[in-house]
C-alpha cells in the first residue's frame, strides 16, 4: 500500500529523519510510535506531500506519490484547527469539496457522517460555539469525508473524553473493515494493542523497531512468568529464579519467576509438587513496556 | 481549487457586518473627508481673527499707509508699551529710514501665527516699496496702472492632437487616483496578512495544506480579498454617484459640474480661479479618460496583487499579529516613498528622471505612474511600465509563495530576515 524507502530530511543542521524505511500493508492499522520530537510528524508531512524529503521516496500502491493521489489520503494533523466563524455544515461541505467531491456528493456524505456521529443537530452552529470534543469530532469527519484509501491520524485521541475517544476508536476499526488503511501516530500507547496490526517505533529520527504487534511483543519477552498459589511464599525454584513475591488480600501469593529456558516446564513441575497453583501465565511485555524500555534507556 | 478558496474568502468577508457598515458609510466618510479638505483649502480651518495692533511710529515712515485688513486693524499710539486692549504693538524706532528700515519690533502677549507674521511683513514691505517708487518719481496713478492680471490657458500637444490642459487638474486627478490605490493596497493588503496569521494561529493551515497547495491557498486568499475590495469600491462608486446626483438636484443643476470638479481635483485651485471654472472643467473633460481608467484599473489590481503577496509572506512568518511590525515597515516603505514622491517631485516634474524611474519600478509604479498619467505619458513608457509590473508581480508572487509554504508551518519561533532567506531555498 505505502512503501517508505530510505527517507531522510534535514532542517537547518538538524536531522529530522535518517534513512527511514517502512512498509504499510493494505487494510491494516499501522502504529507510528515515538516520543515527541522523534520525527513522526516530519515523516507524515512527507507522506502527505506537505514537504519533500531530501533523500528517498514514497510509493503509494507501487507508484511514486504525487499530488494527484492526494485526494485518496485523509490527514488529521496533530496541530489542527477550523475556521471559527464558519458554520459546522458549511465547513464540512467546504472541505469535502476541496477534496474533490461534487456539491451533491459532498452534501450526501456530510449528512451520512453527521447522523452517524450524532452531529446533525448542531450542524447550524458556528465552530466557535462548539466544545473542544465536538470540534475534534468534526475534524475527524473532515478527515474521512472523501472516503480516502489511506487515513493518517496524528495523535487523534488528544483532547477527547473517554466516551468520544471510544467512538473514534470504533470508527477507525470500522474504516479498516471497509478497506481503508490507517496510519496512527501517537506517543500514547494505551490504544496501540487494541487498534494496531503493525507498529514502527521512531526514536531520534530513526526507526528503532518495527513489525507486527504480537510478533514484536514476543520478540521482547524475557521468559518471565507469573504464578498465583496457596501456601508459603516461594524463596527459590528449580530451573529459574524468584524475582519477587507479593501477598494478595485473600492470603494467596503472587510470584514473578524468571525461567532459565524458554519453556517453563521445569519450573512448573517443581511448583505443582510444592504448592497449590491457582494461576500460571507467561508475562509478555506490552508495547508500552517495550516503548519505555527502548526510549527510556536513551533519554 | 483556487476558485473554491476564493469563494470562501470572499463570502466570509462580504457577509460580515463590519463590511456592510463600511460599504454603506464609506461614501459619507469620503464626502466628509473631501468636505474637510475643501474647508481647509478655502481657509475655514485657519479663519482670520481680527487683531488690533498699536503702531508707535517714531520714524514717520508709516504715517498714512498702513491700511486695515481682515486680519489687522491699526491704531496710532505714542505709548512705549502696549495697552491692554490691543493684541500687540509695532515699535518703529527713529533710526529707521526708507533705505534702512531696521530695528522694528513687535511686542505682544501671544505670538503671531506664521501666516499672520508674513502678512504683516508683506504689508510693511509694500509700504516701503511704494514710497521708494514714489521717491523715484512715479505717480500713484502710474503705480496703479502697472498692476497686471494674467491667466494662462494651457494646451498640450500630444499623439491625439492639441488640446486644453491644466496642470492643477492633472495633478488633482492623478493624486486622487494614486490615493485610492494607496489606501486600497494598505487596507486590503493588511487583510491578507491578518487572514494568513489567523489561519496560522488557528492551526487550520496544516489541514488545508494537506488538501491544496500552499500557493493555491495563498492565491485564493489574495484573489478573494481583491474581489471584496472591488465590490466595496464599486458599491462606493455607485453610492457616491447617487449621492452626488441627489445633492446636485438639491443645489441646482448648474452647480453640478462644480461639485464634481471639487471632488475630482485640487480644490484650492478651483476656488482661486473662481470664474475660470469653465476652463478647469474643460481641461478635466479633455483628459484621455479611457487610457486613464484603463491604466488606473491595471495598476490598482496589479499593485494590490504584488503587495498582498508580500503581506501574505509577513503573515506566514509570524505567530501573532503583534509580531508583524518588524516586517511591515520595510515592505510598506517603497509604497510610502512612492506616495510621498508623488506629492512633491512627481507632480512638480511629471516627466523628470525621478518620476520616470519610479514609474518603472514595480514597487512604486502603481502610485507614481497613476499620478503621471494625466500629464500624458507616451504609450511606449506606459506599456514598458506595465510589462515590468507584470514581471514584478510574477517574480514577487513566486518568491512569496516559496517563503509562505515554509512559514505557515513554522511555529514557536520569531522568524528573522535571515531565516526567511533560508526558507526561500528549502527544497520541495
Amino acid at each position: 500500500m505505502l512503501s517508505i524507502q530510505h527517507v531522510s530530511k534535514h532542517y537547518a543542521g538538524k536531522t529530522a529523519l535518517n534513512k527511514v524505511s517502512l512498509e504499510v500493508r493494505e487494510g491494516s492499522v499501522f502504529g507510528l510510535l515515538g516520543p515527541n520530537g522523534a520525527g513522526k510528524t516530519s515523516l507524515i508531512r512527507i507522506i502527505t506531500l506537505i514537504t519533500a524529503p531530501d533523500e528517498g521516496e514514497i510509493l503509494f500502491q507501487g507508484q511514486p506519490i504525487t499530488r494527484d493521489l492526494i485526494t485518496r489520503i485523509g490527514y488529521l494533523p496533530e496541530e489542527r484547527g477550523l475556521y471559527r466563524k464558519m458554520e459546522v455544515i458549511e465547513q464540512a461541505l467546504y472541505f469535502a469539496k476541496l477534496k474533490g467531491l461534487s456539491t451533491q456528493e459532498a452534501k450526501t456524505r456530510v449528512k451520512d457522517w453527521f447522523q452517524r456521529l450524532d452531529m446533525w443537530s448542531w450542524r447550524g452552529k458556528k465552530v466557535e460555539e462548539l466544545s473542544k470534543g465536538m470540534q475534534q469530532k468534526l475534524q475527524f469527519v473532515l478527515t474521512v469525508i472523501h472516503n480516502p484509501k489511506l487515513i493518517i491520524l496524528d495523535e487523534p485521541f488528544t483532547g477527547f473524553d473517554p466516551v468520544n475517544a471510544e467512538v473514534i476508536k470504533q470508527e477507525i476499526l470500522h474504516l479498516k473493515e471497509q478497506g481503508s488503511t490507517v496510519i496512527l501516530s501517537t506517543h500514547r500507547m494505551e490504544s496501540v494493542e487494541e487498534l494496531c496490526d503493525d507498529i514502527a517505533l521512531i526514536n531520534k529520527s530513526e526507526v528503532v523497531l518495527s513489525g507486527e504487534v504480537e510478533e514484536v511483543r514476543h520478540r521482547y519477552k524475557k521468559n518471565e512468568f507469573e504464578v498465583i498459589y496457596e501456601g508459603e511464599a516461594l524463596e527459590a525454584i528449580e530451573g529459574g529464579t524468584v524475582l519477587h513475591t507479593t501477598t494478595l488480600k485473600n492470603g494467596q501469593h503472587r510470584s514473578m519467576l524468571s525461567s532459565q529456558t524458554e519453556s517453563p516446564k521445569q519450573m512448573l513441575h517443581g511448583l505443582i509438587d510444592q504448592r497449590e497453583v491457582h494461576a500460571f501465565k507467561e508475562l509478555i511485555p506490552s508495547i508500552k513496556d517495550i516503548f519505555i524500555e527502548i526510549v527510556g534507556g536513551s533519554i | 481549487m483556487i476558485g473554491l478558496i476564493t469563494r470562501r474568502e470572499y463570502l466570509s468577508r462580504v457577509k460580515k457586518k463590519s463590511f456592510i457598515i463600511m460599504t454603506l458609510l464609506g461614501p459619507f466618510l469620503i464626502a466628509a473627508f473631501y468636505g474637510a479638505i475643501i474647508w481647509m483649502a478655502i481657509g475655514g480651518a485657519n479663519e482670520e481673527t481680527l487683531h488690533l495692533i498699536a503702531v508707535n511710529d517714531e520714524s514717520g515712515l508709516f504715517q498714512e499707509d498702513l491700511k486695515n485688513t481682515g486680519r489687522f486693524q491699526f491704531v496710532k499710539t505714542n505709548n512705549e508699551v502696549p495697552v491692554e486692549d490691543v493684541f500687540g504693538q509695532l515699535n518703529i524706532p527713529k533710526t529707521a529710514t526708507l533705505d534702512q528700515p531696521k530695528g522694528i519690533v513687535f511686542v505682544s502677549e501671544n505670538s503671531l501665527t506664521l501666516t499672520e507674521r508674513s502678512a504683516l511683513v508683506n504689508q510693511l514691505e509694500a509700504v516701503i516699496e511704494k514710497q521708494k517708487l514714489l521717491r523715484a518719481g512715479l505717480t500713484e496713478s502710474t503705480l496703479d496702472s502697472v498692476k497686471a492680471d494674467i491667466q494662462i490657458t494651457e494646451k498640450i500637444s500630444s499623439e491625439e492632437g492639441i488640446k486644453e490642459s491644466n496642470s492643477a487638474v492633472n495633478a488633482g486627478v492623478g493624486f486622487v487616483a494614486a490615493f485610492l490605490i494607496y489606501i486600497f493596497i494598505f487596507m486590503y493588503g493588511v487583510q491578507v496578512m491578518k487572514g494568513v496569521v489567523e489561519e496560522k494561529t488557528n492551526r487550520i493551515v496544516e489541514v488545508m495544506i494537506s488538501s491544496v497547495k500552499p500557493f493555491q491557498l495563498m492565491m485564493g486568499k489574495i484573489l478573494g480579498i481583491a474581489l471584496v475590495g472591488l465590490t466595496q469600491l464599486l458599491a462606493w462608486l455607485i453610492l457616491s454617484g447617487v449621492m452626488i446626483s441627489v445633492i446636485s438636484a438639491f443645489v441646482g443643476l448648474d452647480q453640478a459640474p462644480q461639485t464634481m470638479e471639487q471632488a475630482g481635483m485640487n480644490a484650492p485651485v478651483a476656488m482661486q480661479q473662481g470664474g475660470e471654472a469653465g476652463q478647469v472643467l474643460n481641461a478635466f473633460l479633455q483628459l484621455p479618460f479611457l487610457k486613464l481608467i484603463g491604466a488606473f484599473t491595471f495598476y490598482f489590481i496589479f499593485g494590490y496583487l504584488l503587495y498582498s503577496a508580500l503581506f501574505a509572506v509577513i503573515g506566514s512568518a509570524v505567530d501573532a499579529e503583534t509580531d508583524t511590525q518588524q516586517f511591515m515597515f520595510p515592505v510598506t516603505l517603497p509604497l510610502i516613498f512612492g506616495f510621498v514622491a508623488a506629492q512633491s517631485a512627481v507632480i512638480n516634474n511629471p516627466h523628470g528622471e525621478l518620476a520616470y524611474w519610479l514609474s518603472m519600478i514595480p514597487l512604486t509604479s502603481p502610485i507614481v505612474m497613476v499620478v503621471r498619467m494625466p500629464f500624458d505619458v507616451p504609450w511606449s513608457e506606459l506599456l514598458l511600465s506595465m510589462i515590468l509590473m507584470i514581471f514584478g508581480f510574477i517574480a514577487t508572487t513566486w518568491l512569496a509563495a516559496r517563503i509562505y509554504r515554509i512559514g505557515i508551518l513554522m511555529y514557536g519561533k520569531k522568524a528573522s530576515w535571515k531565516e526567511l532567506w533560508k526558507w526561500l531555498w528549502y527544497k520541495g
